[in-house]
């Protein structure tokens, strides 16, 4: 890809919903994104000589797809390895192995796509929205600055900022010239969209980007993601620990526990009936919103083990109500329960060794 | 304790034990003169669980900050607090030692930070109880282990020789809710306690305080801007916009049948289970800059129900019936109507 199939914005912005998406390489059925095996060990140094004593299994091999036009919910506790996960998709950081298939073509494998190339089609907006821009450089510069870096010319830049800037709901003749300070957080986070979409890219991983708003600014900005989507053919990965949000903006929910994949389905099958003892809590866990219906028992106990050591077999084990021998001795392998909804657990194996899974069959 | 919460109980049913009045605080320095919070009424009596609820610069948490003067030297207190017979803004720094963590204490979002991480969770805990009790050192741990068992710490004991940094999340901000409560507050001050926690561990912490509360009767003031947080917890909400109660009043009734349009808004963009497939509704705008506050109603460049006298001066607290205060003309016209049926 050159910077000649991007030179024209105003086209770029106005892709009709019913046209095929030029850009799209592999066809309708291909997944945007195909993730398999992916895994980020990271080791933890100590001693005199600083050699790795142990490894923090932050993302420990799992496979997905993400399909074209869809926005994929991920949920999971603190250290689960949602974020990890989102990082290693855009190559923040190294996976320590697995594959990521960018529309048919491997990423940074040698063939396929260069990571550069890659990140043309995906961009990430982050949870601090004050964090995430320099300082220094006004909204406008911000936003200049990659497309820049892509061989845009000055002029051009500056007109797709711009416009950029116009289409997240800020006048650019007022907040261009601004600093992020001077802006509020809401304001700052529609900076971040428009500056990960400035490049035209297929696929936005959201990392808790509404997380530190305010409720009736989260409602703004979860309305401007949804018209973004629909008018530039937008897919979504969709990161939070908000069950709500995720339940509203998903298609399909992924569910992670200590850098597993534990469950994924179409976002009604996981929300009215979860299969894996872990989505159930996690989902029973949420506040009634109603005064007179008090959650009367915590649905977990205690918190995450360490992803350091995790357990030995399933590792949700230690928290489950309905562990028994098998599942300390082996881990469950993802398994089908029904059309595009599968889950890893024993239980819902038929053959493991469960007694539930036996019952089932 | 049993029997001190009892006792206490019966003696405060008629005289509050929080008595706020026309609280203000300003932050005032060379280049900057804001007010925080502007004119905040309110009563709390022993027993009783009042959530503050409001998005951020709403005030909630430098109202809380207040009753114990947990405050810069830049703050500026006007009004009236008295807790406890204390009038706590005439109090000199050395009284304030006295009333904090004894009379008052306060339960931070943050556990990580409001810990030491140079000392162990149980000297911590003895520090404070052997400076408040006047016990030795060594009964002060004695009194941290009960406490961290009160709090429901698994092994408890190991517990009391970890650093701040070696507890998970949840089991920090037990260790924090048992340091708050070690010299049996009346009062217990919880700054968005769960907004750090996982869903599930947020669940637990809740269930927690719920039912330390009720075991030891002491008042409770929470600060959250989460909806779902009262609703689990309060008796009492008070909503808060630009330094005032908006709306106040016992949590069904404000959930039920919010009369400001500011908790209107707020209950509409609140994302939940029906609003899948539906677009959002949120308040438009954004919260106004408190260093120049309009003289009128705070929320009119927001309302949509806005009329010219709301931007003329401060529309008055007006009751809607059984104490459900609301800060805005439209319950003003309603409660005349309701007076008249009446």
């Amino acid at each position: 890809m050159t910077a000649q199939s991007l030179s024209n914005p105003a086209s770029d912005l106005k892709v009709a919903a019913t046209d095929p998406d030029p850009r799209d390489r592999g066809g309708p059925q291909q997944p945007m994104l195909l993730v398999q095996d992916l895994k980020k060990h990271f080791p933890i140094k100590g001693g005199l000589l600083g050699r790795a004593h142990a490894h923090v299994r932050a993302v420990d091999g799992i496979s997905f797809d993400v399909r074209k036009g869809e926005t994929l919910g991920i949920v999971g506790e603190s250290g689960c390895g949602k974020s990890t996960a989102a990082r290693l998709l855009i190559r923040l950081i190294e996976p320590d192995a697995g594959s990521v298939i960018l529309d048919g073509e491997p990423v940074a494998l040698g063939m396929g796509l260069t990571v550069r190339e890659m990140r043309r089609q995906m961009q990430m907006v982050f949870q601090d929205s004050y964090a995430s821009l320099n300082p220094r450089l006004t909204i406008e510069d911000s936003i200049t600055f990659g497309l820049k870096a892509n061989g845009f010319s000055k002029v051009e830049s500056a007109m797709r900022a711009r416009s950029m800037l116009r289409l997240v709901g800020l006048v650019p003749e007022m907040f261009a010239q601004r600093y992020p300070h001077e802006l509020s957080g809401g304001q700052r986070q529609r900076v971040n969209i428009a500056r990960a979409l400035a490049l035209g890219p297929r696929v936005l991983i959201l990392d808790e980007a509404v997380s530190a708003l305010d409720k009736s600014v989260e409602a703004q900005v979860l309305n401007l993601l949804q018209d973004l989507k629909q008018r530039l053919q937008l897919t979504y990965i969709f990161i939070s620990h908000d069950l709500n949000v995720v339940q509203y903006i998903s298609d399909r929910v992924l569910v992670m526990y200590l850098g597993k994949v534990i469950e994924i389905g179409p976002v009604d099958r996981i929300y009215s009936s979860p299969l894996h003892p872990y989505t159930r809590g996690l989902l029973s866990s949420r506040l009634s919103m109603d005064p007179r219906k008090r959650v009367a028992k915590a649905p977990l106990s205690g918190d995450p083990p360490n992803p350091i050591d995790p357990p030995s077999g399933c590792r949700f084990r230690t928290r489950c109500p309905i562990t028994e021998t098998v599942c300390a001795q082996r881990e469950p392998q993802a398994s089908t329960a029904s059309e595009g909804h599968s889950v890893a657990c024993h239980a819902h194996t038929p053959g493991s060794g469960h007694s539930l899974a036996a019952a089932r069959a | 304790m049993q029997e001190r919460a009892v006792q206490t109980r019966t003696i405060t049913q008629t005289t509050p034990l929080v008595d706020v009045e026309n609280l203000a605080v300003r932050f005032v320095s060379r280049d900057l003169d804001i007010s925080v919070v502007n004119g905040v009424t309110f009563q709390l009596h022993q027993g009783q669980v009042l959530c503050l609820l409001g998005e951020s610069g709403s005030g909630k948490s430098v109202t809380m900050r207040a009753l114990m003067r947990l405050f810069p030297p830049t703050a500026r207190i006007g009004g009236r607090i008295n807790i406890d017979g204390i009038d706590i803004p005439a109090l000199p720094e050395s009284g304030l030692r006295k009333i904090r963590g004894r009379l008052i204490s306060m339960v931070f979002q943050e556990p990580m930070t409001a810990f030491d991480p140079v000392f162990t969770i149980g000297s911590q805990i003895a520090e404070s109880v052997s400076y408040h009790d006047g016990v030795s050192f060594r009964d002060g741990h004695k009194r941290a282990l009960e406490l961290l068992e009160l709090v429901q710490v698994p092994s408890a004991k190991r517990r009391l020789d970890a650093y701040p940094h070696e507890l998970s999340g949840g089991l920090r901000q037990r260790a924090m809710i048992a340091l708050a409560l070690a010299c049996r507050p009346k009062l217990l001050l919880a700054d968005e306690p769960t907004t750090a926690l996982d869903a599930t561990v947020q669940i637990q912490i809740l269930l927690l305080l719920r039912e330390l509360q009720s075991e030891l009767g002491m008042a409770t003031i929470f600060v959250t801007h989460d909806l779902g947080v009262a609703c689990e917890v309060a008796d009492n909400v008070a909503v808060m916009y630009a330094g005032r109660f908006v709306e106040s009043g016992t949590v069904a009734d404000v959930m039920d049948s919010p009369k400001h349009p500011y908790t209107e808004g707020l209950l509409r963009s609140t994302v939940h289970a029906g609003t899948r497939g539906e677009r959002l509704d949120p308040i438009p705008g954004a919260p106004p800059d408190l260093a120049e506050l309009p003289p009128g109603c705070a929320f009119a460049p927001r309302c949509s129900y806005v009329q010219p006298v709301c931007l003329e001066g401060q529309p008055a607290n007006v009751d809607v019936g059984g104490k459900h205060m609301a800060r805005c003309i439209r319950a003003a016209s309603a409660g005349a109507a309701n007076a008249l049926a009446g």
